[in-house]
């Protein structure tokens, strides 16, 4: 369960983290800034893909909402840059706090639910959000919200360039592993995930089972509005569309296709799927059908995902 | 009901009610556990002993009735609370997680019993006192050896051991023990009933079970269940010799001791 | 007081939630029984809707196309149980979400490939066009066909299931797999018939709506949540309670989408009631849903004891 980084996929994980790190001077060597783009868009999905791994695969609450927290966080960026306050302090706090109240009331509600209600009761909350600024005129709806400048932070924090987002992009990234590294081997992770497997053993064990959840839960959330953040100063362009159910749903295939419950495996998800599509929709407009083929059978006949192959390197 | 032996008892069920359906699960029964020693309760299949059990860990909502643990009514509280109240249940089916070592669940139940798990950045697998604490459990039921151990890659009657451990682990002032000799061959049974035997002189334990020789050997009372209710509750010696209890249960042959 | 408009929406209202009702008894069947979640189910909506255009198209009669387009439907249905879901019934729930997450996907390309990214309008019969009066009052034939036709299968659907040998296998198939295979009935057949017909009767309310609003490229991954609600909200597995609450649902979106502002005008001034209305109204079903969730977490009708 625990990988230290003495095994051989330990060190592909690393080796990963240090690519990574070096990206924007390879991708500037090689006269690539288009992929740096694209890498930067994969490591905020990761983070998003990231937090849902939390309460997904570590947890075993399948949300098929979450992707509401990105939206929630990039229009936390959007409505005040509207209003012309491009204070980045007041982007992220406004992020935080909306997001952890929504996650503690739609939580509180949802997992009182569990199985087939919790799934349904999680998009259907998701929908909601996503409606409710379909709807809203005055920040563009439809057509989506466009901001002019990025975040601001005082002197030493700069967002503007593509190279320094990515850096901040490439940071939180870096936290949020190592936060989540430290949570589920703390005692609240061995509730989480103890609660997983199962919920009546850690109840009969004097766990009350529903408030760790719902705490886990709202930190999910308030990760995945970090990184909606990020986004909202990343594309620069807000609609409600990044909200829909279907992009919660391509979230779960990067958890999964990464490896439920395995730290890097999310993030793995989240890259391969970027990839995916954006090689496939070379090959043909029609990639959607691919796409859905290669879900149907990987469900039935693949288990485990990219992290389990890999582990298969330290037998 | 004798007002001091209410007084001397840790459990006492009074008038306790549950149909599902048209079947009356529990009808009407009342029970008083006194405080140390091994109270069983057998019966037959469908006897509703494992629906009994499931009230009063609070798995489930009697229709009527009151449970008092420690001198306090827990009707209302959850499952939770009544396991940090002091009332630790095994399962008749293992619920032990496979995924985990031995030590892992161990320590988990340890955790339990140790106020709110709400700290998230200290790694248990490094809280030594933790471990130590679990391993004395696992000692007292002679799994400490094992503690390293896939669940899943032990037998099943080491995953029955860790059961007890864990509901002892929960320092619990009273135990509910689910049929503990369920599916064990009879080296693993003579070694529970060692371990019960042990755990019973310290401690409350209410048990469900099925295996007379286990029963017959540790138990000092004994209920006897038949469909939903309780048509005795007596000394062994007294029980065995009941008319009633032999020609719903036991069978003529069992007369003799 | 504009009577005219409210008794149009009205019969919007029952309109909406017939159709809702169409999509959410096959759902709530699939899920009550197989506990299957199928995401999906949408796809068979869009699918009705397509089979119908182009039959129409090709034949000129709109009968032949809900006919023929009702058997098709109910073919592809069956064909996605025997390919697909019958294998994962075993599974769990995020099996289901990933490939019917897949399937839609699948589908969507498709409907793009065979017949375009635009939409296929369909046209309706003369005789069906035109309006009936009721005294001072108008409405669109059209409209009181879907209303009659949704209560005709729903008529159709509780007869089913109340009344026939088959009903009750589908009520015993949901409570006891096991009891039924011993009665040497082909559980297999009993699902493959439950995901057809469920299949087919979302497609015969996409067909029923489509001649209005088009038959287009996912136009059933909105509409699904919404039955999805009313899946939840009624109970899963519960005919009766898919049927009041999408009654209730239809009701309640309907009216608040057209009156919402009105009342807002009265606490609050005019633009914020403008700017709020949608947004509320958007809100307002999903909020009943938790409402409902935080009493009953199984929802309003669930299913007799003996059921799931």
């Amino acid at each position: 369960m625990v990988k230290s980084s003495g095994t051989r996929s330990g060190k592909v994980y690393l080796g990963m983290l240090f690519l990574l790190s070096i990206a924007p001077f390879l991708f500037q060597w090689t006269n690539q800034p288009f992929l740096l783009d694209l890498l930067s868009r994969g490591l905020i999905i990761g983070i998003a893909a990231l937090s849902l791994n939390l309460i997904l695969g570590y947890g075993g609450m399948i949300s098929l909402g979450h992707v509401a927290y990105l939206g929630i966080g990039a229009y936390c960026v959007g409505i005040p840059a509207y209003y012309d306050i491009y204070s980045g302090w007041i982007h992220l706090s406004l992020a935080v706090v909306t997001c952890a109240l929504f996650a503690l009331i739609t939580g509180a509600v949802s997992l009182r639910t569990k199985g087939v209600y919790f799934i349904m009761i999680t998009m259907a909350f998701s929908q909601m959000i996503y409606f409710i600024f379909l709807s809203l005129e005055e920040y563009g709806a439809d057509d989506g919200l466009v901001i002019y400048a990025r975040s601001e932070f005082p002197v030493w924090i700069n967002m503007e360039g593509a190279f320094s987002l990515y850096y901040w992009i490439f940071g939180l990234l870096i936290l949020t592993l190592f936060f989540i590294h430290r949570l589920v081997r703390s005692r609240f992770g061995r509730v989480i995930i103890g609660s997983k497997y199962n919920d009546l053993r850690m109840q009969s064990l004097g766990f009350n089972t529903y408030g760790y959840r719902l705490t886990c839960y709202v930190i999910s959330a308030v990760i995945c509005g970090l990184a909606g953040v990020l986004l909202g100063n990343f594309t620069s362009f807000i609609s409600p569309e990044m909200m829909s159910w279907t992009r919660s749903g391509e979230l779960i295939f990067m958890v999964i296709i990464g490896g439920t419950g395995s730290l890097f495996g999310p993030l793995f998800g989240a890259l391969s799927f970027l990839f995916l599509e954006e090689a496939l929709s070379l090959i043909t407009i029609y990639w959607h059908l691919i796409f859905g083929g290669l879900l149907i059978a990987l469900v039935l006949f693949g288990r485990g995902g990219i992290d389990a192959w890999l582990s298969k390197l330290d037998k | 009901m004798k007002q001091n032996m209410r007084a001397d008892s840790v459990l006492f069920i009074r008038s306790l009610c549950k149909s599902f359906g048209g079947i009356k699960a529990t009808d009407d029964v009342s029970l008083s556990v006194c405080r140390g020693g091994i109270h069983a309760v057998i019966g037959p299949n469908g006897a509703g002993k494992t629906t009994l059990i499931a009230q009063l860990s609070g798995q489930i909502r009697p229709d009527s009735g009151d449970i008092e643990f420690d001198g306090r009514s827990i009707l209302r509280a959850g499952m939770a609370q009544r396991a940090r109240a002091g009332l630790a249940r095994s399962f008749q089916i293992t619920s032990v997680f496979r995924e985990m070592t031995i030590l892992e669940n161990a320590m988990l139940a340890v955790q339990g019993a140790q106020g709110h798990s709400y700290r998230f950045w200290a790694p248990v697998h490094q809280d030594q006192d933790l471990a130590d604490i679990a391993m004395d459990h696992l000692m007292t039921v002679g799994l400490h050896h094992r503690s390293g151990r896939i669940v899943s890659s032990i037998s099943h009657g080491e995953q029955r051991q860790l059961e007890v451990a864990m509901a002892l682990a929960m320092q619990p002032k009273m135990l509910l023990l689910d049929e503990p000799m369920a599916g064990m061959g009879k080296e693993e049974t003579f070694r529970m009933i060692e371990i019960l035997s042990s755990v019973g002189a310290e401690k409350t334990i209410l048990m469900v079970e099925h295996d007379m020789d286990a029963v017959f050997s540790l138990a000092d009372q004994l209920s006897v269940m038949v469909n939903g209710r309780v048509i005795a509750t007596d000394s062994v010696a007294k029980i065995r010799s009941n008319p009633e209890v032999q020609k719903s249960y036991l069978g003529g042959s069992c007369a003799k001791d | 007081m504009d009577w005219n408009l409210l008794i149009s929406q009205l019969v919007n209202s029952i309109q909406l939630g017939l159709l809702l009702f169409l999509l959410a008894s096959g759902l709530t069947l699939i899920f009550g029984i197989m506990d299957f979640i199928n995401l999906s189910h949408g796809s068979f909506y869009m699918m009705g809707a397509y089979f119908c255009g182009s039959i129409v198209a090709a034949t000129g009669s709109f009968f032949t196309g809900i006919i023929v387009g009702l058997v098709g439907i109910f073919f592809l249905g069956a064909l996605v149980e025997w390919l697909i879901a019958r294998r994962l019934y075993k599974e769990n729930h995020l099996d289901h979400v990933l490939v019917t997450f897949g399937l839609i996907l699948v589908f969507d390309a498709l409907v793009h490939i065979i017949w375009g990214p635009s939409g296929l309008s369909i046209p309706l019969p003369d005789f069906l066009n035109g309006q009936i009066q009721f005294g001072s009052l108008v409405f669109p034939v059209y409209r009181l066909v879907i209303i009659s036709g949704g209560l005709a299968v729903a008529g159709i659907l509780y007869l089913l299931i109340s009344r026939t040998r088959l009903g009750m296998l589908i009520r015993a198939g949901a409570s006891n797999r096991d009891m039924v295979e011993s009665l040497g009935i082909n559980i297999n057949r009993l699902f493959l018939f439950v995901f057809a017909l469920g299949a087919a009767m979302a497609g015969f309310a996409g067909m029923l709506i489509a001649p209005i609003t088009e038959a287009t490229i996912g136009m059933g991954n909105d509409i699904i949540i919404i039955a999805f609600v009313v899946v939840i909200v009624g109970g899963i597995g519960s005919i009766k309670g898919a049927f009041y609450v999408a009654l209730m649902i239809g009701f309640i979106d309907t009216m608040s989408r057209s009156y919402l502002d009105d009342f807002l005008e009265l606490l609050v001034s005019t633009a914020a009631a403008e700017t709020a209305a949608p947004a509320i109204s958007a809100m307002l079903v999903y909020v009943l849903m938790a409402v409902v969730l935080a009493f009953k977490p199984t929802g309003l009708f669930p299913p007799t004891a003996g059921n799931r």
